[in-house]
């Protein structure tokens, strides 16, 4: 029996069929090792890739581009004693008008009133209001360009080729329509490769659909229209003057050849608006700022005014309605079923249902509460008051829990001895248990809010999707909170907002980053083992 | 710690208290649609730049949703305005009645729905029975109903190219599919269809040849950027906005352009409107300057700012009369 026995084990463990086995046991536990990093890489991937784009996509919305115009404020435009009742925008529409004495005609002044921000005339008015020694001067203001014509500033809407030197160029005129002379063909070449269109008799046409061919010549600016060969080499052309030249350049100088590759028509803006925004550019009246308006002003229908202080302001209320109301719930609910409450089957029914509570749909805490607090009790919609309640319901299982879970890990070691030298079961508690709890409790709360932070569908039903403009003054004022300023944001037509909806997520999960630091310093700091 | 949660719940006891005697609302409310919502804030934010008063809050609660708030009753609580990309209902008017509410309906301008594809594509030329064609569940084949049985361009007409027919568009639940729906679908609606099953028309395929793709319009802007041979359907603004990227096809022989839908040719249009309620006039500060912003030549004028954030203009004639309607708050049926 023992010689069986004997035989069997060795036999088991060291034959080829054994090593085999162990070989193939090692070759799994490798293949699980490489699956699992392989799976950690690619979640780490996801991640960058994920971040990568929206960091990418969010900076150009941290710094916005600003014209500093001279303003006339004599008292023919403001009223010294009404200062406020003005026309301040029609003052700065004038005010770059006067950089370009030659853009006349409705529409060309309405092409070039657009390069400025609407929102340029609420600002004087502010800058007015906070300095009424400003009246009576020609002061230097700086407002805000239009989206579009920031975009454009910040390379994002046309994309410049390379610019050539030429030289041996004519213009027969310093203003509207002119011909052109060029000493050598290969413009024809370039504007063959610009995809202008060949037409009878071998004329090019630059179209909205082609590259637009610019020349800076004598001061001005010509934009190319039509090419064609020249008797006796070289070529012709035909061009509108965007920028009167300094003197008619009939005899031949040299110019310099500007392409912009992206075609007009797949642009958001024109010739046109390019060369003023370089006009400006060049006069050094353009500046490049930090996008203090994104960050300190409310929301608004013009990407390049459109701020997220409000819903910062808004998360900020709704998340202390939110923590006054399920901080001081939660914990006491905790206390007394883990500490008081008798172990019967209602106590065990309530913490059944307090778990099952934790993964209720967020939505339905919103259903609740416009059934409860909106239609029932009639509390103003919109309000971060109502958006707290709403959150503190859907918050208080989980501080329910992890509170519980805290209470739980103190030693009974301490309660037996708070009692033996004879305090009360409430003095125990209070005194000696629920500190040694807290940093449990804290964390648990802190990762209850930060998930509340970024909660969008309950607040749906209790009209916080709204567009407001006001920062929120107090509890029941209307307010949008953070993530639902970037769910606005993101179904905005105009391509500026996409920016700020990227930059607006930065700014969230920069919250959740601070509020999950926060939770492992207090961890840290007040954790207790035993 | 006692102090701490003693202090923290006689903060939140304060706060629920507060709310009950909430003061007067100074602040314009404003729901419904979210077809009009983008017009309706611009608008909004121009009256509280004004600095007179506070800027309006308009939430986007989809029509419907708003008309049944606006309906129900008179009060603080209630909202002073709704947007609608639809006319009211006989229904929905019974109700404000039967509710004390007198709605003042504002005819704001027009809404073209386009349907775009990539600038990379081929441009198409089509009509609205090619639509239907295309798009819907039950088409007739020899005098037959059956499943839509096209699965390109070209099947459903040989001048159209070859390509896998593909559209993206929005989900039953918007008002923007309702008015495609009524404006090309029914229209075009072929009789033995019709003659089938009255809801035969307004049913569109669900065999992935239109392809549900949520209410974010940017979304559908960003596929078909990535595939030059899709279709989406959305409303003008997001051409307008997208233009360096995307072409309108021509329906009709139109094409979409502001100009074709303020006049009337673009046969893809609906009318958006605003109601106010005429109770709240004179209880709420700035109702009555909404409207006169709202109706100033300087914001829903051809070259007012709502053109430029996509609304198609009335005619002048018909701009007049809403004008002046709506400033003499003449309600409905009173």
């Amino acid at each position: 029996m023992t010689d069986t026995a004997a035989t069997v084990s060795t036999g088991l463990h060291t034959d080829a069929a054994a090593k085999a086995r162990l070989k193939g046991r090692y070759a799994a536990e490798m293949r699980f090792k490489l699956l699992g990093a392989g799976a950690v890489a690619l979640a780490a991937f996801f991640l960058l890739l994920l971040l990568s784009t929206i960091v990418t996509k969010a900076l150009p919305a941290f710094h916005q581009h600003y014209v500093t115009l001279p303003v006339n404020l004599s008292a023919e435009n403001v009223n010294p004693e009404d200062p406020s009742s003005a026309n301040h925008l029609g003052i700065i529409h004038d005010a770059l008008s006067n950089e370009f004495p030659t853009a006349t005609g409705r529409q060309e002044r309405r092409l070039l009133r657009g390069l400025i921000s609407t929102g340029a005339g609420v600002i004087l008015r502010e800058e007015i209001e906070a300095d009424p020694a400003l009246l009576g001067q020609t002061p230097g203001i700086s407002v805000p360009l239009d989206d579009f014509a920031d975009l454009y500033l910040k390379g994002l809407l046309a994309k410049s080729g390379e610019s050539r030197e030429l030289s041996g160029v004519t213009v027969s005129a310093q203003e509207g329509d002119v011909d052109l002379g060029f000493a050598d063909s290969t413009i024809l070449e370039l504007a063959r490769g610009a995809r202008a269109v060949e037409g009878d008799g071998g004329v090019l046409r630059m179209t909205s659909g082609s590259d637009s061919f610019l020349l800076d010549i004598a001061g001005g600016v010509v934009k190319l229209t039509e090419l064609a060969a020249a008797d006796g080499g070289g070529a012709s052309g035909k061009g509108i003057v965007y920028e009167p030249l300094t003197e008619a350049a009939t005899s031949p100088v040299a110019a310099t050849l500007r392409t912009i590759v992206t075609a007009e028509a797949n642009r958001k803006i024109t010739d046109r608006e390019i060369v003023w925004l370089d006009r400006l550019n060049a006069r050094d009246l353009i500046e490049s700022r930090w996008a203090t308006l994104f960050f300190f002003t409310g929301a608004s229908r013009e990407p390049e005014l459109a701020g997220i202080w409000g819903a910062v302001i808004g998360s900020a209320l709704t998340m202390l309605v939110t923590l006054a109301l399920s901080f001081p719930i939660g914990v006491s609910a905790a206390i007394y079923l883990e500490e008081f409450a008798p172990k019967n089957r209602i106590t065990n029914l309530i913490e059944v249902n307090i778990n099952n509570l934790a993964a209720v749909p967020s939505i339905v805490f919103g259903l609740l509460g416009l059934a409860v607090f909106l239609n029932w009790f009639n509390l103003p919609r919109s309000a971060p008051l109502v958006g707290g309640m709403v959150l503190a319901l859907m918050t208080l299982p989980t501080i329910i829990i992890a509170a519980r879970a805290a209470l739980r890990a103190v030693p009974p070691s301490i309660r037996e001895a708070a009692l033996g030298i004879g305090a009360s079961k409430v003095q125990t508690i209070f005194h000696h248990v629920l500190p040694l709890a807290m940093p449990g409790i804290m964390t648990g709360t802190i990762i209850g809010m930060a998930q509340a932070l970024g909660e969008t569908a309950p607040l749906l039903m209790i009209g916080m999707v709204a567009f407001i403009v006001d920062i929120p003054g107090g509890f029941t004022d209307a307010a949008t909170v953070l993530p639902v300023q970037i769910y606005m944001w993101s179904d905005f037509p105009e391509p500026g907002f996409q920016q700020k909806t990227s930059a607006a997520i930065l700014i969230l999960l920069g919250f959740l980053v601070i509020m999950n630091a926060i939770a492992v310093v207090l961890r840290k700091r007040f954790e207790r083992r035993w | 710690m006692k102090k701490f949660v003693l202090s923290a719940s006689a903060a939140a006891l304060a706060l629920a208290a507060s709310a009950g005697v909430a003061a007067a609302r100074d602040q314009i409310q404003i729901v419904g649609s979210s077809t009009v919502f983008p017009f309706t804030t611009a608008v909004a934010e121009k009256l509280g730049q004004t600095g007179k008063f506070q800027t309006p809050v308009v939430e986007s609660t989809g029509t419907g949703g708003g008309m049944k708030l606006f309906c129900a009753g008179v009060g603080e609580s209630t909202p002073d305005f709704t947007n609608a990309s639809r006319a009211i209902k006989d229904s929905e008017l019974e109700t404000c009645k039967g509710n004390g509410v007198t709605p003042v309906q504002i005819k704001v301008g027009f809404d073209g729905i386009v349907i775009a594809n990539s600038k990379a594509g081929a441009a198409l030329e089509l009509t609205k029975e090619q639509i239907f064609k295309a798009l819907a569940k039950n088409v007739e084949v020899d005098g037959k109903v059956v499943a839509n049985p096209y699965m390109t361009w070209a099947d459903v007409d040989s001048s159209l190219p070859a390509d896998k027919i593909e559209v993206l568009g929005p989900p039953p639940t918007s008002g923007t599919r309702d008015a495609f729906v009524e404006l090309v679908m029914e229209e075009a609606c072929q009789e033995a269809v019709e003659a089938a099953n009255e809801k035969a028309c307004t049913e569109i395929r669900e065999d992935g040849g239109y392809v549900e793709a949520g209410e974010n319009d940017n979304l559908i802007v960003q596929k078909l950027e990535a595939n030059p041979k899709a279709f989406g359907i959305f409303g003008f603004s997001f051409l307008d906005q997208n233009a360096d990227k995307l072409q309108g096809s021509k329906i009709g022989g139109i094409e979409p352009t502001f100009d074709n839908i303020a006049s009337g040719d673009y046969g893809v249009s609906r009318s958006l409107y605003i109601y106010a309620k005429k109770e709240h006039v004179g209880v709420i500060p700035g109702m009555a300057e909404f409207i006169t912003e709202y109706t100033s030549d300087a914001a829903w004028g051809p070259e007012g700012y709502l053109a430029d954030k996509g609304l198609i203009p009335l005619p002048d004639a018909e701009r007049a009369t809403q004008a002046e309607d709506a400033q003499a708050l003449k309600g409905m049926g009173s």
